[in-house]
């Protein structure tokens, strides 16, 4: 038959059995046999090979395994048979492939321990990779030659150009549920005609903003730490320090400058694009002309709301950038890590900007730009 | 010819030749690599392929072992066609071979011992975990690792123990075919020629044949039956090194009777 490992028990000449084995021992059969052969009843002091048309190393050691198990003598092995037992011979030995599993209840504690214990080195991290890149933004300022101009271009375009449709459409988009879900409210005390105000006020003061800031960290931040990363792993960053060039200088200062510059652009631009969506609404379901809505916002809106959005702006696209290249710089080991980490610079930069976002929302209240 | 899935595992497939090139065409763009390429290895040789920086001798293996869909021309790999059909649906020739990366290309996630097993739980999941973890645990072992290596993680290793557990993976399904991007490069002298004999014993104690990419002089003279040297974007000469002297070509000539080639027959001679 084709591929089976066939067996029988057999009386020998002195008496005791032998266990005769004929087919195929082949990595592809020897499985059902293997686990057969662990139910046979009865011992044996021989095993008689001679039946065996083929044999590959796996076969070789499943036989010479079952050899040492019974403590008995192989015989009636082919010239072939005999050099491939040879070979598995010299390798013989017992333990585990994957490191040992720990059970849950121990598991629990100890990641959590660590990340405690982590926690002190994260600080010291942050602290020293923001330290590093003050001074080498303190070098440039001193020295403006050294500036990665076209790198800081290159990063403009990706962060910045290449943004511009998908932000302009999330921002469209929230201009219009604003519009619609404000208006649907308002309408029950009778004042939908403050749905402009609604609109003009939020997409510039927090929405504008704080969506597009959420969409470059999900765009660049994430982008900076597996960019970084990956240089990281396949040693680039350190043939960089090599050869003299710091990494900070020219991966990360391009990146922070680009977002934080590109921020403020891509900030206003998604705004003024949320009150486009929210005209839009007005024009067709309010009968709020198209160009009356615009004037209307000139109006309701002040200046400060502007100056609020401006201001947020550049300080969240330095905490995006910062997070996505502090967690790039910190992959090591393997490809796992670099995912990690980008997950981590994506949560930590939104995260911070949620964060920082409230303390601004009271600052700039307190200060009488409510 | 035609050819349908699924086939008995078990059945050694044995073709002669095992592989066989004809007019094989690879373009990127405008840039040709390969313009009517013929090679035929035999059963049971090593053959080793040389050829300068730039000739396609990593392409001419991808396109081989079907990673790389040529432009033109047929490959049979143990007389099947692998340029006509998808390299998914060759899964009886795909575990009749197995293939060393020049990096090693290891699982980073798992460790040595479980890399091992992957092809092994893939193809014969039958087989009983002890048994697979044992068969792991000695091909490791076979491919000249030390015992505690099992256990460690790609990202652990030295770029020799590297290419050893690369070599343990492609062996783990007993392949009839070898295939072997650039083995010895980064390894020292020892280790290279540790390497060097340890991939003739197992050529000759499991009957394989290998298709090696190197361009080590050394492994050249000690171990390849045939070298076939890819220039022009052909492969202009294949045969034994005295066979390939003979044909008088110039980059041959410069390659075998360079300082480096003198040398390392010297060292042959000694």
């Amino acid at each position: 038959m084709f591929g089976v490992v066939t067996y029988c028990l057999e009386d020998n000449a002195t008496g005791g059995s032998r266990l005769v084995l004929a087919g195929q021992m082949l990595v592809s059969s020897v499985g059902l046999f293997e686990k057969e052969i662990r139910t046979l009843s009865g011992q044996f002091s021989e095993i008689d090979i001679s039946g065996i048309e083929e044999m590959d190393t796996t076969g070789a050691w499943v036989v010479s395994n079952l050899a040492a198990q019974h403590d008995c003598p192989i015989t009636g092995a082919s010239e072939k048979a005999k050099h491939l037992l040879e070979a598995v011979a010299v390798a013989v030995g017992e333990g585990e492939l994957s490191p040992p599993v720990v059970p849950v209840w121990e598991r629990v504690p100890l990641s959590l321990g660590e990340k405690v214990y982590d926690a002190r080195g994260g600080i010291i991290g942050v602290v020293s990779f923001l330290g590093a890149v003050l001074m080498s933004f303190g070098t440039m300022i001193r020295r403006p030659s050294r500036i990665p101009m076209r790198a800081v271009v290159k990063q403009m375009e990706m962060v910045g150009v290449s943004a511009l449709p998908i932000i302009g459409l999330m921002s469209f988009l929230i201009g219009i549920v604003i519009a619609q879900q404000g208006a649907v409210q308002l309408q029950q005390f009778g004042a939908e005609t403050l749905t402009v105000n609604l609109v003009g006020r939020i997409t510039l003061r927090e929405l504008g903003v704080l969506m597009t800031a959420i969409m470059v960290a999900g765009r660049s931040g994430s982008a900076f730490a597996a960019q970084i990363g990956t240089m990281k792993l396949t040693e680039e960053v350190d043939a960089m320090r090599t050869i003299g060039l710091s990494p900070i200088e020219r991966l990360v200062i391009p990146r922070i400058v680009a977002c934080t510059f590109m921020m403020i652009l891509l900030g206003f631009y998604s705004s003024i694009v949320g009150i486009i969506g929210g005209a839009v609404i007005g024009q067709f379901a309010l009968g709020i002309p198209f160009f009356t809505f615009l004037e209307r916002i000139q109006e309701v809106v002040p200046i400060h709301d502007v100056w609020v959005g401006l201001v947020k702006a550049p300080v969240f696209g330095l905490i995006v950038a910062l997070a996505g290249c502090y967690h790039g710089m910190q992959v090591k080991g393997n490809s796992e890590e670099v995912g990690i980490r980008t997950t981590m610079a994506v949560v930590s930069a939104i995260f911070a900007v949620i964060v920082i976002d409230a303390f601004f929302a009271v600052f700039f209240t307190e200060v009488g730009w409510g | 010819m035609p050819y349908t899935e699924p086939e008995a595992p078990h059945e050694r497939f044995c073709p002669d030749p095992p592989i066989v090139v004809s007019g094989l065409v690879n373009r990127f763009g405008d840039f040709t690599v390969h313009d009517g390429l013929d090679l035929e290895v035999r059963r049971g040789e090593i053959i080793g392929v040389v050829g300068g920086s730039g000739t396609g001798k990593s392409v001419l293996m991808r396109s081989i072992i079907g990673l790389q869909r040529p432009t033109a021309g047929d490959i049979d790999v143990l007389g099947r066609r692998i340029t006509d059909t998808d390299l998914d649906q060759r899964v009886g020739v795909r575990r009749r071979w197995g293939v060393l990366f020049q990096g090693g290309a290891l699982f980073s996630t798992l460790t040595v011992g479980e890399n091992v097993e992957v092809p092994l739980k893939e193809f014969y999941p039958e087989i009983s975990p002890k048994l697979r973890r044992e068969i792991a645990r000695y091909k490791v072992l076979l491919s000249g690792l030390p015992e505690e290596a099992v256990l460690k993680y790609p990202n652990e290793l030295s770029g020799g123990m590297k290419k050893r557990a690369g070599l343990a993976r492609a062996l783990a399904l007993d392949p009839e075919l070898l295939f072997l991007d650039e083995p010895t490069a980064g390894l020292d002298p020892i280790g290279a020629a540790a390497f060097d004999r340890q991939t003739r014993d197992l050529k000759e104690t499991l009957g394989l044949t290998v298709f090696l990419i190197t361009h080590d002089l050394d492994t050249l003279y000690e171990i390849c039956d045939r070298v076939a040297v890819l220039a022009d974007k052909k492969v202009i000469a294949v045969g034994t090194i005295p066979e390939l002297l003979e044909t008088r070509h110039p980059w041959i000539d410069e390659y075998f009777n360079g300082p480096r080639g003198r040398s390392a027959l010297a060292a042959r001679r000694a």
